[in-house]
């Protein structure tokens, strides 16, 4: 009875929070100065038709550096108090459609990876989304193939190289250019190339790299090796 | 029209919501998180922002359900030790 009470009073409230905020809601028809600043910007200085792009990796780089090592930390977290020994090791055993099919299928999702995280600056998404779809590539390869090995040097080999190298091209900016992690050490290019926005798409490939590598040793790691 | 879709993508998440926490079922009430994240993405998606609904699918109903249901399964496992 008094549970139900404090829960009711909990509602009450947070709905008393949020009434004025729903009630002053009004449609903006055209952006704040901040946001005109960075689509401005995105297009004429950085040369990245995708805006978002522009804003995770060089106007809020700092704070993407930030999130990369919070999951790395996430994953050494996983894997300082998972370490598995090998009896322990989750054994589904697939189905022939699913072993078949897999095959196939692993190959065509890492391209769909790599593509994602490379085209970065030109289309919708980028290396958190490329780095995810590449790591449920090795989960299917995980679930398909049940004695699958994926090694784990392989793993940190490109996680350390391309955290290094993320960090690295981060200095390079404070050295040739005015700031840390500025994506102007590299030639602009044609607006719209694959090869263009500076260092935009190396950066996002290696964030790609980063994050794969990193999902998929927690995945590893969870599955028991 | 997009009003009502996301409305009724939103009583939907709501029921997967409430249906998560009342299933008698740890299966279940993973795929009803999944079913919740799934949503979500379409309706990023549906507001115009690819980005976002991207990283909400692949991970918030894919990785995060998967992880829900390896964890599942070395619990389950550890209880049937004892």
């Amino acid at each position: 009875m008094i549970k139900n009470i404090a829960v009711l009073l909990a509602v009450a409230g947070l709905l008393m929070i949020f009434l004025p905020v729903i009630s002053g809601f009004q449609e903006r028809d055209n952006l704040n100065e901040l946001a005109a600043d960075y689509v401005d910007g995105s297009i004429n200085d950085l040369g990245t038709p995708n805006v978002v792009t522009s804003v995770i990796v060089t106007y809020r780089g700092l704070d993407t550096l930030g999130e990369v090592t919070v999951l790395f930390l996430a994953t050494v977290g996983v894997g300082l108090l998972l370490k598995g020994n090998r009896e322990d090791m989750i054994k589904i055993s697939p189905l022939e459609l699913l072993e078949t099919t897999s095959s196939v299928l692993v190959a065509l999702i890492m391209v769909l990876g790599i593509y994602i995280f490379t085209h970065g600056h030109l289309t919708p998404g980028g290396g958190f989304q490329g780095g995810v779809v590449i790591a449920s590539g090795f989960l299917l390869l995980m679930l398909s193939k049940v004695n699958a090995k994926i090694s784990h040097s392989i793993m940190n080999f490109v996680e350390s190289f391309s955290g290094v190298a993320y960090v690295g091209i981060g200095i390079a900016g404070i050295v040739l250019t005015i700031g840390f992690l500025n994506p102007g050490i590299l030639p602009l290019g044609q607006f719209g190339d694959l090869f263009s926005a500076g260092a935009i798409p190396v950066i996002y490939s290696l964030i790609g790299l980063k994050v794969g590598s990193e999902l998929t040793s927690i995945l590893v790691t969870m599955r028991g090796e | 029209m997009i009003p009502v879709i996301i409305i009724g993508l939103g009583v939907i998440m709501l029921a997967a919501a409430v249906a998560a926490i009342y299933f008698k079922s740890l299966l279940a009430s993973i795929i009803s998180a999944g079913v919740i994240s799934l949503l979500a993405s379409v309706i990023y998606l549906i507001l115009g922002s690819p980005d976002v609904a991207m990283t909400e699918a692949s991970i918030g109903s894919g990785l995060t359900t998967v992880i829900f249901l390896f964890a599942l399964h070395r619990v389950r496992k550890g209880k049937s030790d004892d």
